[in-house]
C-alpha cells in the first residue's frame, strides 16, 4: 500500500501520540480537518497495509529498568545476511534487527541487533547465544552498550530546520 | 520507580492492536475491569513518569519521510558539546552515547533525502567532525512490541 497525502498528514498528526482523551480519534480528526470515522478507517487501512507496524503503547525501556541496552553489529557477507537476519529475528530477546549500509574503512559492519535487558551479564549471555547457536560467531563483530541517552522521542517528519548559530 | 500490577497490564497488553473505535479507552477499561477515567489517568501518569513514550503508531521506516542512523567518533571531552549540537536538530529523535570509539549514535528523520543530508551536513559543519550515514537496507524484525518480564 502507498499512503496518500491525507494518510501522511494523519501520520504526522499522531507522531507525538494520540491525545489521552476519551475520544482521541475525534480530537485528531478536528486537528486535521477530517471526520472521526475517516480517521479510524484510514488508520485501520494503514495498519492492514503494513505502513503502521503497530498501534498501541510505546514504552521507554530505560525508565522501566531495562538499562543494559546493547547494539550488536556483525560483518556478514552480503550473500548470507538475509538468511542470517531471518534466523536472528526469531529470537525473542532481539528487539530490533536489520541490515544497514557499510562505510569502510571506518565502519565495516552491516548487520545490527538491538537487545534491551535489565542486566548486562544476561545481555552478554544472549549475545553468546546468537554467536554460538545462531551461527554468528564466525563473523567480525562489536558490542556497543549505551551509556547516556541524550534524546528519545517519536519521529518528527517535517520539522523546521534548527536555526543557525551565529 | 514503582510499577503496579495494573500498570504492568497497561504497559504490556496494549502495545499492538490498539482499539480502532471511537472510545478505545473504554474497551481497555472493560478488559481490565476499571473505569475509563482510571485508564486515562494511569496512562497520563505513566507518560509523565517517562515509562510510556506515547500511545501511538510505529511507522514502517522510510514510508513517510526518510530516516537514517548516523554515528560520530567524538573526542570524550567534546561529547556534551557535540550531543547538544545534535539534539538541537528537530530532525533527531534518538541520540545515545555508546561504548565504542564511534561513540555518538543518533537517528535522523526528514521529509526527504535532501532534507536529511542537510541535517547531516549542518552537524558536520557545526562540530567539525565527520558523520557516518548508515541508512537501512533491509529490516528483519517485525516489531511486536516489548514484553516486560
Amino acid at each position: 500500500m502507498i499512503p496518500d497525502r491525507i494518510d501522511k498528514l494523519l501520520l504526522r498528526a499522531i507522531a507525538d501520540g494520540l491525545p489521552l482523551v476519551s475520544r482521541p480519534y475525534a480530537a485528531v480528526a478536528a486537528r486535521v480537518g477530517l471526520g472521526e470515522d475517516e480517521v479510524i478507517s484510514r488508520l485501520r487501512r494503514l495498519v492492514e497495509g503494513g505502513i503502521i507496524k503497530r498501534l498501541g503503547v510505546i514504552v521507554r525501556h530505560h525508565e522501566l529498568g531495562y538499562r543494559a541496552n546493547a547494539m550488536v553489529v556483525w560483518d556478514v557477507p552480503d550473500g548470507e545476511v538475509t538468511e542470517v537476519g531471518r534466523r536472528v529475528a526469531a529470537y525473542p530477546f532481539v528487539t530490533l534487527c536489520y541490515r544497514r549500509t557499510r562505510r569502510p574503512p571506518d565502519w565495516r559492519f552491516n548487520f545490527y541487533c538491538m537487545i534491551h535487558g535489565k542486566d548486562r551479564a544476561v545481555v552478554l549471555r544472549q549475545i553468546a547465544v546468537l554467536n554460538w547457536q545462531a551461527g554468528l560467531a564466525r563473523y567480525p563483530q562489536a558490542v556497543l552498550f549505551s551509556r547516556r541517552r541524550f534524546k528519545q522521542r517519536g519521529a518528527c517528519f517535517d520539522a523546521a530546520p534548527a536555526r543557525e548559530v551565529a | 520507580m514503582r510499577v503496579t500490577a495494573a500498570d504492568k497490564r497497561l504497559l504490556n497488553d496494549f502495545q499492538r492492536d490498539f482499539p480502532l473505535e471511537p472510545r478505545p479507552f473504554v474497551r481497555i477499561a472493560e478488559t481490565l475491569g476499571v473505569a475509563e477515567d482510571e485508564v486515562l489517568t494511569r496512562f497520563a501518569d505513566l507518560r509523565d513518569r517517562g515509562m510510556v513514550s506515547r500511545v501511538g503508531a510505529v511507522i514502517q521506516p522510510n514510508t513517510i519521510g526518510t530516516s537514517t542512523l548516523a554515528a560520530m567518533a567524538v573526542p570524550p571531552e567534546r561529547l556534551d558539546e557535540v550531543a547538544t549540537v545534535v539534539n538541537a536538530e528537530a530532525a533527531v529523535n534518538h541520540n545515545y552515547e555508546r561504548e565504542h570509539e564511534i561513540n555518538l549514535w543518533f537517528v535522523v528523520t526528514a521529509a526527504d533525502a535532501i532534507g536529511l543530508q542537510e541535517v547531516l551536513k549542518r552537524i558536520e559543519r557545526r562540530t567539525g567532525l565527520p558523520v557516518l550515514d548508515l541508512p537501512l537496507e533491509e529490516a528483519f524484525h517485525i516489531d511486536l512490541g516489548f514484553q516486560l518480564t
